[in-house]
């Protein structure tokens, strides 16, 4: 008895489960929280919101509002508790439909062809010719075009002639299977993802070293900011090697885990060190062509790799991928100005310097003088100069030149134009870089659920070839005796795509008929 | 030739194929329906010929500003694939093969005046609505060879989806009968609405064409300013019964284009069949190149093969649609009126995935961005 009720039970959340109404309803449900959760913008500042709520419910409604969906989890919806659950019940909806299906499905794939009876035959329609010779005459030329086209068949004796039988493709009705075990691999590869991979990001200074990269992290009050500041600092002087780090401040491992990650610190085994990074423009416009950072990896205070990056193509070290995501000035920076400065006959000298600083032209009198800096030069319509942007859009320096204590020329030369490099007397200053007042704002991931992702990804497309381009056909082809000649008869079925067997089948039929020298339909 | 005097010819010939094609479903006249053809394959000769000429312009300019880029490089770099406006000919250029195919095979024309249309509407866009059509080089976000592949197969199932939209809506307007039905209900206010929409966007452009800097300006700043989100009350109030009149008229007389749809030689079957083979070809390709190869670019790129953002999260959604289209179909035998619902709707999705994401969600999004 009481087994019996479990059963029931156990039926019910089955059924429950396996209905395709509930893979309708969560659908339904995934897409319309989702549609939400476009025109809310999802993890930002409230009056972003706000403003956006005003527009459809009213100014003085928009906070209480606010309160509502912000209560429901709908400004970071995607990661809410109800739409994991979502999910989840979508997950599990697709492996008992999927289980509750395969049985049947199953048989069909494993139940072998068999010859058809004569009623069967009529049922299924049929194209017929007629072929000159009786059956044992004609069997070989009528086998032929059928493994022609494309069958191996058996067969069988029947009493006036002979049967043959195929078919193709019995696997292809798992298409479907293939198809929602994709799905299934694309969830578990997010999962595992999100549960043991690190998504976080990494500014990094020019010439700056890092072993730490960051997630955003809650507000923190003023006693776990200091403790922040000491874990990072201690992460940064053991080349973010954590066990080593819990061991100088004397606590364990685990404990100084759950801190880096109440903190949204995570330590990379390693060191990066941007050496410089670079925005570079289209000729002469202010549209970006590129943005690159030329990376080094640093493990036990060796230098073990050295790349460049760009948007679309990220360095991977250790399974830890650096991306190429944004870029900036570091506030309040002095950077060195490097310049490369070729006197009219003679080799080039490369200088570091600051502002106001002066040097000499090799070989010459002429002394230098490092006046003024500017990001982004331009000139307005009184050909007076004046920055543009905060960015190095069309970094400039200003130099004064004098000899013997007098002023010979001054004016802008700017790094992205080398025609402004040239002095009047012949000598060639070429501002090559002020270095160490951008960082490059790096993307940090470490993922290990990608390659079931990808792995996912592949079985899908599989999947769907299977679905949309194979199917699962039989053909039946019967001899018939008739008058010392033979009538062949030809019966089909396809799960799918019906017309192109047809058309197959009519191909193979019209090659026998010219092979007989012009049979009768 | 240049490619913008290639691309006025392609419009223009669309424009009267459309008219044409619609006239002939009227009069059935054998000479028109040829000059409709005509005219719809010299659209696509010039309008094939403005994307290579395109190609080659933005080739020799890339070419300048990258001396250094490979020649290989240089051509993938260089597709027109790179915007709005150059996405939106695509789309038109690959719907247009597709209805080309679809009336030689099925010998029909009469789906020109459902197919033709929706190229004109693409066109129209362009044009009012002021999209940048400017050769620009590629910004470094989208310098990857993901993009030739993703975009070119999204818009190939894009326009397929298209398809599955014209034949799935003639095949409501032939299959309803019933006033009361709501297969009947749902064809003639859909219709409406649509229509209604065009029109308000239509009187937008007209009266605030000269502020019209481009596509967000006018979804944002503008849509139906001009009637039902006008200033004065009395005539947003007289906008909305014009409306509602009309969307009124279309469900009293919407049997009057069953009757000219039903005296054409093409059943039901056969439009059930082009709507299912559509789909059956776009969803493939939608699901590989759309999705996966979204995603597998968005890795390369940020990190992140699924972040949610709205463009993603409506590709699911059309996604999700298609999806149900073909289970409806595979697993329940639903046929006919049902899926035909679905298929309108789904190509609806694919719509807001394609120009809602762009220009209403950004619209929304904008304030207090750098602009």
């Amino acid at each position: 008895m009481e087994e019996n009720k479990n059963q029931t039970i156990i039926d019910k959340v089955w059924s429950f489960f396996s209905s395709l109404t509930l893979a309708v309803v969560l659908i339904a449900l995934i897409a319309l929280t989702s549609i939400v959760g476009t025109i809310i913008e999802q993890n930002v500042a409230p009056e972003k919101n706000l403003k956006l709520l005003a527009k459809f419910f009213g100014a003085s409604n928009a906070p209480a509002f606010y309160k509502i969906f912000d209560s429901l989890g709908f400004m970071d919806m995607y990661h809410s508790w109800w739409f994991s659950g979502l999910l989840l019940f979508f997950a599990a909806n697709l492996i008992i439909c999927s289980l509750d299906r395969l049985p049947r499905i199953w048989k069909l794939v494993k139940e072998t062809i068999k010859p058809l009876t004569e009623e069967q035959f009529k049922n299924l329609g049929k194209k017929e010719l007629v072929l000159k010779g009786k059956p044992d005459k004609v069997k070989e030329t009528v086998g032929t075009a059928i493994k022609h086209a494309g069958f191996k068949f058996l067969e069988a004796k029947e009493a006036t002639g002979y049967q043959f039988y195929s078919e193709k493709g019995n696997y292809t009705r798992l298409g479907v299977y293939i198809t929602h075990l994709s799905i299934l691999l694309i969830l578990g590869g997010a999962i595992i993802g999100t549960i043991f991979g690190f998504k976080g990001y990494l500014n990094i200074p020019e010439g700056r070293t890092y072993s730490v990269a960051f997630a955003p992290s809650d507000f923190l009050s003023r006693e776990e900011e200091a403790e922040m500041e000491a874990i990072i600092e201690k992460l940064q002087a053991t080349e973010g090697n954590a066990p080593e780090a819990a061991r100088q401040f004397g606590v364990d491992e685990k404990t100084l885990r759950t801190k880096m990650k109440r903190y949204g610190i995570w330590p990379l085994g390693f060191s990066i060190r941007c050496d410089n990074f670079l925005a570079d423009f289209y000729k002469g416009s202010n549209m970006p062509k590129e943005y690159r950072s030329w990376l080094t990896i640093i493990k036990d205070n060796k230098e073990v790799l050295k790349k460049s990056i760009v948007v679309n193509d990220p360095l991977t070290y250790n399974d830890v991928t650096f991306y190429q995501s944004s870029f900036g000035m570091v506030p309040n920076a002095h950077g060195e100005f490097i310049f490369k400065i070729t006197p009219k006959s003679g080799v080039p000298e490369t200088r570091q310097m600051h502002l106001d600083d002066k040097f000499i032209i090799p070989g010459t009198d002429i002394q230098g003088t490092l006046k003024d800096f500017s990001p982004a030069l331009s000139f307005d319509a009184n050909n007076r100069p004046f920055t543009f942007a905060e960015q190095m859009n069309n970094p400039a320096v200003f130099l004064e030149f004098s000899e013997k204590g007098k002023i010979k020329y001054s004016g802008w030369i700017m790094k992205r134009y080398s025609q402004t490099w040239g002095l009047p007397d012949g000598h060639t200053v070429e501002f090559s870089d002020y270095w160490g007042v951008e960082y490059t704002g790096l993307q940090v991931r470490k993922d290990p659920g990608v390659w079931i992702v990808y792995l996912g990804c592949i079985v899908m497309a599989v999947g769907l070839y299977v679905i949309f381009f194979m199917n699962h056909k039989k053909i039946w082809v019967r001899l018939l005796e008739e008058k010392n000649n033979t009538r062949i008869i030809v019966a089909l079925t396809a799960n799918k795509n019906r017309s192109a067997l047809e058309t197959k089948v009519d191909k193979m039929m019209a090659l026998l008929s010219k092979s007989d020298g012009g049979g009768k339909q | 030739m240049s490619s913008s005097t290639l691309f006025g010819i392609s419009t223009m010939a669309y424009i009267l194929a459309m008219i044409i094609y619609i006239t002939y479903l009227a009069f059935k006249n054998y000479r028109v329906g040829i000059a409709a053809t005509t005219l719809t394959i010299t659209g696509f000769v010039s309008q094939t010929a403005a994307i290579v000429t395109r190609w080659t312009e933005s080739y020799a300019q890339w070419t300048m500003l990258t001396p250094e880029s490979t020649f290989i490089s240089s051509i993938v770099r260089s597709a027109p694939l790179r915007n709005l406006f150059e996405s939106l000919v695509f789309f038109i250029w690959c719907l247009m093969l597709g209805y080309l195919i679809m009336e030689f095979k099925y010998k029909n024309r009469s789906f020109g005046a459902f197919v033709t249309p929706i190229a004109g509407l693409a066109l129209a866009f362009i044009d009012i609505s002021g999209m940048s059509k400017e050769i620009e080089p590629l910004v470094p976000a989208l310098q990857s060879n993901w993009l030739l592949v993703h975009v070119m197969m999204s818009f190939i199932a894009y326009s397929t989806f298209a398809l599955s939209f014209s034949t799935g809506l003639m095949y409501l307007i032939l299959k309803t009968d019933k006033r009361t039905e709501s297969s009947y209900i749902f064809w003639t206010v859909m219709s409406g609405i649509f229509i209604v929409v065009l029109f308000a966007m239509g009187l937008d452009y007209l009266s605030f064409r000269l502020a019209i800097k481009t596509p967000e300006t006018l979804i944002k700043s503008y849509l139906f300013k001009a009637s039902f989100l006008n200033e004065s009350m009395a005539i947003s109030i007289l906008s909305l019964l014009i409306a509602l009149t009309f969307i009124f008229l279309v469900w009293r007389y919407g049997h009057i284009l069953k009757k000219i749809v039903g005296s054409f030689s093409i059943t039901a079957e056969t439009l059930d069949e082009i709507t299912y083979k559509s789909i059956a070809i776009g969803f493939p390709l939608f699901t590989l190149g759309g999705l996966i190869f979204g995603a597998i670019w968005a890795d390369q790129a940020w990190g992140v093969y699924w972040s949610w953002d709205p463009k993603e999260t409506w590709s699911l959604i059309t996604w999700f649609v298609y999806a149900f289209f073909l289970h409806s179909r595979l697993l329940r035998g639903w046929r006919g009126k049902k899926v035909a619902i679905v298929a309108v709707i789904g190509f609806i999705a694919v719509i807001f995935t394609y120009l809602g994401v762009n220009l209403l969600l950004s619209g929304l999004h904008a304030y207090g961005s750098l602009e």
